[in-house]
């Protein structure tokens, strides 16, 4: 299992291709990459570089000299009305809980239909890959509604419970299973005397571990960013989620509108999930140098 | 899988369906209910004015009647369409080209981890602070007319939101650097699949680094690069929040960056629920037909497999 | 995946979500009585010099009333405006306080992607259901959309009648005010504490350049009506000005003097004065005497500086007082370089109206908090002094603009309240209808279309009216 990886960057290849050709290749690699990548960080760049500025500034239109406002900026986000740091909490629960949720329920889900058989399967699957075409958009209403319905307003829990159902990852999963999770590992398990439940925790869960990271990047980051429906749900002041609270302060009143300020919470709103997607990106990025288990 | 012990399998096989609980109940509660009452609604006059609410009255196929006669539905499907092709294209190229350079053994690329972590980041800042960034920066006296002005390429500045070309070259720019590094992650943990003695074997037969992408890479990579083109024809049809921020709802110039979600946006603001349900219905018939296409080219049927 | 729930509407620039505030006012370093009226005393009454202020019975609601007093808001403004200048109100934290012994809760939804009205919707039409803590007691609304909510048939607003709250309360405010709140059949169910009447704000370095003068007396010749601003543009642009920042800073002015409602026998139909907005901006775009900007985008606001080259903008005291960027020594507000007059013709912007919920339980309440805010002389003029609101309050404005010390500095020592007050008994909105946020935002949008060369008139106004049937179904187009 998990210490059957193995290095996937051998250095046995290039002896066989022709020196020169790999150094232009690789050239040519290294000048698309850095590109790239001014294109990916150009963005942050200017990001930090408005919350800096104060919101006079930002009013003459967009320069590339950082202003000397950032501390001003910051203390004004963190002693306005806000409360900045409650929502930086709520967030980041739904979000974690969301993105634990949905990638273990969905990875369950994908091992029910790949390592079982059982009447209906079939059906199963294409009905699931069938929702997954539905836009969201369309339920977002009625699920709205549900929930007010269930009287569920200004819980977290309508928010995360959805997310175990996510048809897109599970078919994600699926697929990943289909090369990565062998029945050979199942069935010896089995002959061990392993519980069914026990197996897919132990055993299908660790092998799955760089879906896994994956998908729990895409949802936390999909969680974190997701307004429209929290705002609807989330009225206490204290339960609001980073996104609304942004939505608040650009709705300021005139009085105290802030540009910088709101340059300033974005930035600020950024930092924890630049941070998670660093560690779970080790998974991914390291995981990806290594080999899978394929029989 | 093989199947030994037929009645030792069918107890286990209960596993299965106790597997599926959860995510049923999930979507049972939260989704289906939702979307049942969304096709029931596509049958109804059923909206609201101002705080009045108008119906729900049967009126059979009228809603779906109306969309189809309207003539705009295709014109909006066809937006989508290119809008798609134009950010879809470059960023599954990208994607493509990024992670074949990354698995590849012989290029022995320096400073992967690096590169790989760089791609995902733009994906982390919201749409509408994405925008926000786009407006300043392609604003009639922004530094990007500002930068063309000085080199002399054009004598005014060139209006990027008010022409038909530029405004989709926005979209689909924005939608791409948004997306491109998700696709690639997806590329990548597919490939990580693949083991490093066939690569290796192959070098050692003689291929060329291309040769080993569409002969080896390829075709292990099948499954997930099904899975990357199913999301992102559906993520495609489903093209919403950056046009929608960018052209301000509106879709504008003359609706030529409208998207059929965009669209369907438009009914769900005044909570009209009866063309809102059919214009879903009709989406949901079209992604289907559009997906089983793809199923269908790519031949390795992920259906068929389940069995 | 793009898993995500997005956005139905969309503020994409600031815009739409800002049309929050109204403030307004000098920059008034008087000092602000803001310390002593959020007293901790137990005896508010002796804080509050206006006679018909029930102080001590706010204090102390008839013992049947409700313990929790709800308040919808989208932003904190008017939370502010209560923690400043209401007697009695204790704040606990920033979103709830206390008066007397009950309990006060703001509950703020922001206005982006039309979240703040889509809450109401589904609050407000189950309210006389709903629990007894869990009631809305007030709700605030703009003018774009109250209307929607004042409506008589839905009821969710109560007539302030039966409130017991008269006319002869509310005799001080602007009428205007007053359309904007009253329903199909007369009653009145709203009440505001600010008039953002409006005027065209001018650049006096340009003025003094290209009409000679920056005298407004001498300026507002040349804007007196379209014919004249029409003229004046061309001058503008001979010597590089833009005379505008943007096609829709007209808009308003044109949109407040129309001759009928935007609907009638469910039909959209043009107004004169629409179209001639249409045709005016047209030939002003094509002249290149203007843009086709939007409001709040950096190509708008560029005008705040010199190097911007804009003669002028159309807006309230708050637009001058916080959105010209004063703060900034470089921007011509900063130097005092604008001007203030009453332009072509008379129109407002902004404003925020207070609406009882139907079905609150706490009407005793209710009432004072809306005639303390609204109606009061002595917190109206504080609520000027402290917070820069054009209030709306006849009385105080004219004491204003008779007070030398309230000439501002952004307008270079102007002092604009008679002008504004003046302003403020022009504007007629008896022409509003619940369509006007969605046809407004919607005409704007298509013509931007005609104006940049996109489409023709016929093709724009096609694509407007198929904008609106698509918000609002019930309507038919000619």
């Amino acid at each position: 299992m998990a210490d059957n990886f193995k290095k996937n960057k051998p250095g046995v290849a290039d002896e066989a291709v022709p020196t020169t050709s790999i150094h232009i290749r690789r050239a040519i690699a290294y000048v698309v990459l850095v590109l790239v990548t001014l294109m990916c960080l150009f963005w942050f760049l200017i990001l930090f570089i408005n919350a800096t500025r104060s919101n006079g500034e930002l009013g003459r239109g967009f320069t590339l000299i950082p202003g000397g406002h950032l501390t001003e900026n910051l203390n004004n986000l963190f002693h306005g009305t806000i409360p900045v740091v409650r929502g930086m909490i709520n967030s980041l629960v739904i979000a974690t809980l969301s993105a634990a949720l949905c990638t273990y329920f969905s990875t369950m889900t994908a091992y029910a239909i790949q390592i079982y058989d059982f009447v209906g399967k079939k059906m199963v699957f294409t009905f699931i890959l069938a929702i997954m075409m539905i836009p969201t958009q369309v339920t977002a209403l009625g699920f709205v509604n549900l929930v007010s319905g269930m009287k569920m307003e200004d819980n977290f829990f309508p928010l995360i419970a959805l997310s175990i159902a996510s048809p897109a990852v599970f078919f994600y999963m699926k697929q990943y299973m289909e090369s990565n999770l062998p029945g050979s590992l199942i069935e010896a398990a089995r002959i061990d005397g392993a519980g069914e439940f026990r197996i897919f925790n132990t055993i299908a869960l660790p092998l799955m571990r760089p879906a896994i990271a994956v998908q729990a990047i895409f949802t936390f980051v999909a969680s974190w960013n997701n307004y429209f429906v929290p705002s609807l749900i989330l009225h206490n002041d204290n339960m609001k989620t980073l996104p609304i609270q942004i939505a608040q302060l650009r709705a300021a009143d005139w009085l105290k509108f802030d540009m910088g300020q709101v340059y300033a919470m974005i930035a600020f709103s950024i930092f924890p999930v630049i941070i998670v997607y660093l560690i779970l990106s080790r998974n991914i990025v390291g995981g990806l140098t290594a080999g899978g288990v394929k029989e | 899988m093989e199947k030994t012990k037929k009645g030792n399998m069918a107890r286990l096989n209960r596993w299965g369906l106790i597997f599926l609980i959860p995510f049923t109940i999930a979507f049972v509660v939260f989704q289906l209910v939702p979307l049942v009452n969304t096709v029931y609604n596509s049958f109804f006059e059923n909206y609201r004015s101002g705080l009045k609410q108008v119906g729900p009255n049967f009126i059979g196929l009228e809603n779906y009647v109306s969309l189809l006669t309207g003539g705009d539905l295709i014109l909006y499907f066809l937006n989508t369409m290119i809008l798609w092709v134009m950010c879809f294209i470059p960023q599954i190229a990208l994607s493509l080209l990024l992670s074949a350079w990354f698995t590849n053994p012989s290029l022995r690329l320096r400073g992967q981890r690096f590169f790989k972590t760089v791609i995902y980041l733009p994906n982390l800042i919201m749409a509408s602070a994405f925008a926000m960034l786009f407006f300043t920066l392609f604003a009639d006296s922004g530094p990007i007319n500002n930068m063309l002005m000085q080199m002399g390429l054009i004598s005014e500045p060139y209006s990027f939101l008010t022409h038909i070309w530029s405004v989709r070259g926005l979209v689909a720019f924005m939608n791409c650097l948004m997306w491109f590094g998700n696709t690639t992650i997806l590329l990548m943990a597919g490939m990580m699949g693949i083991p490093a003695d066939m690569y290796e074997a192959a070098s050692v037969d003689g291929a060329s680094p291309t040769q080993i992408f569409f002969r080896i890479t390829m075709p292990l990579l099948k499954p997930i690069f099904i899975y990357v083109m199913i999301t992102s024809l559906i993520g495609g049809l489903q093209l919403f929040d950056v046009p929608q921020i960018l052209t301000n709802g509106t879709g504008d110039p003359v609706r030529s960056s409208m998207t059929l979600i965009m669209y369907l946006n438009k009914h769900l603001y005044s909570k009209n629920f009866g063309m809102a349900g059919a214009l879903s219905v009709m989406l949901l018939i079209l992604t289907g037909i559009l997906s089983l296409i793809v199923f269908r080219v790519s031949a390795s049927d992920a259906v068929k497999k389940v069995r | 995946m793009r898993k995500k729930l997005v956005s139905i509407m969309i503020a994409g620039t600031m815009t739409a979500a800002m049309l929050a505030g109204c403030g307004g006012a000098a920059e008034a370093p008087a000092p602000a009585p803001a310390e002593s009226a959020a007293p901790a005393a137990e005896a508010p009454a002796a804080e509050t010099p206006a006679a018909e202020t029930p102080a001590a019975e706010a204090a102390a609601p008839a013992g049947d009333e409700g313990k929790v007093l709800n308040v919808e808001v989208w932003n904190d403004e008017f939370i502010n405006r209560v923690k400043d200048h209401y007697p009695g109100y204790e704040a606990t934290s920033e979103t709830a306080g206390k008066i007397g012994d009950v309990t006060v809760n703001w509950i703020i939804t922001p206005t982006k992607d039309n979240a703040y009205q889509n809450n109401l919707d589904s609050v407000l039409p189950g309210n006389l259901d709903a629990s007894a803590d869990n009631k809305v007691d007030i709700f605030l609304v703009e003018a774009d959309y109250a209307l929607k909510y004042v409506d008589a048939d839905v009821n969710v607003a109560m007539p302030l009648s039966d409130l017991g709250i008269t006319d002869a309360d509310l005799s001080k405010q602007y009428k205007y005010t007053k359309d904007v709140v009253t329903d199909a059949t007369g009653a009145l169910r709203g009440s505001s504490w600010q008039a953002c009447s409006a005027g065209l704000i001018y650049n006096r370095a340009a003025a003094k350049e290209v009409l000679g003068s920056d005298d407004p007396a001498e300026v507002q010749k040349a804007v007196a009506d379209w014919a004249a601003f029409n003229e004046t543009a061309k001058k503008m642009a001979d010597k590089g000005y833009k005379m505008t920042s943007t096609v829709n800073d007209t808009y308003r002015v044109y949109s407040n003097n129309v001759s009928a409602p935007w609907v009638q026998d469910d039909t959209i139909v043009i107004d004169d004065n629409i179209k001639k907005w249409v045709d005016d901006s047209k030939a002003m775009v094509d002249a290149k005497e203007t843009t086709t900007a939007d409001l709040w985008s950096d190509d708008w606001s560029k005008g705040f500086w010199e190097d911007g080259k804009v003669f002028c903008y159309f807006g309230p005291a708050w637009l001058i007082n916080f959105s010209m960027h004063a703060d900034d020594a470089s921007s011509i507000a900063g130097k005092g370089g604008w001007g203030l007059v009453t332009g072509p013709q008379g129109f407002y912007w902004g404003g925020t109206w207070i609406c009882a919920a139907q079905g609150t339980d706490n009407p005793t309440l209710v009432k004072d908090i809306i005639l303390t805010m609204t109606t009061d002389d002595a917190v109206m003029e504080e609520i000027a002094v402290k917070d820069s609101d054009c209030v709306n309050n006849k009385e105080v404005l004219k004491k204003l603009a008779s007070d030398t010390s309230f000439g501002n500095a952004i307008l270079g020592g102007q002092n604009p309240y008679q002008m504004l007050a003046d302003g403020a008994e022009l504007v007629d909105m008896s022409n509003i209808s619940i369509y006007d946020q969605g046809c407004n935002e919607e005409f704007q949008g298509a013509m931007k279309n005609y104006f940049a060369g996109n489409a023709t008139y016929e093709e724009a106004l096609d694509q407007f009216n198929k904008a609106v049937v698509e918000k609002y179904p019930e309507l038919k187009t000619k």
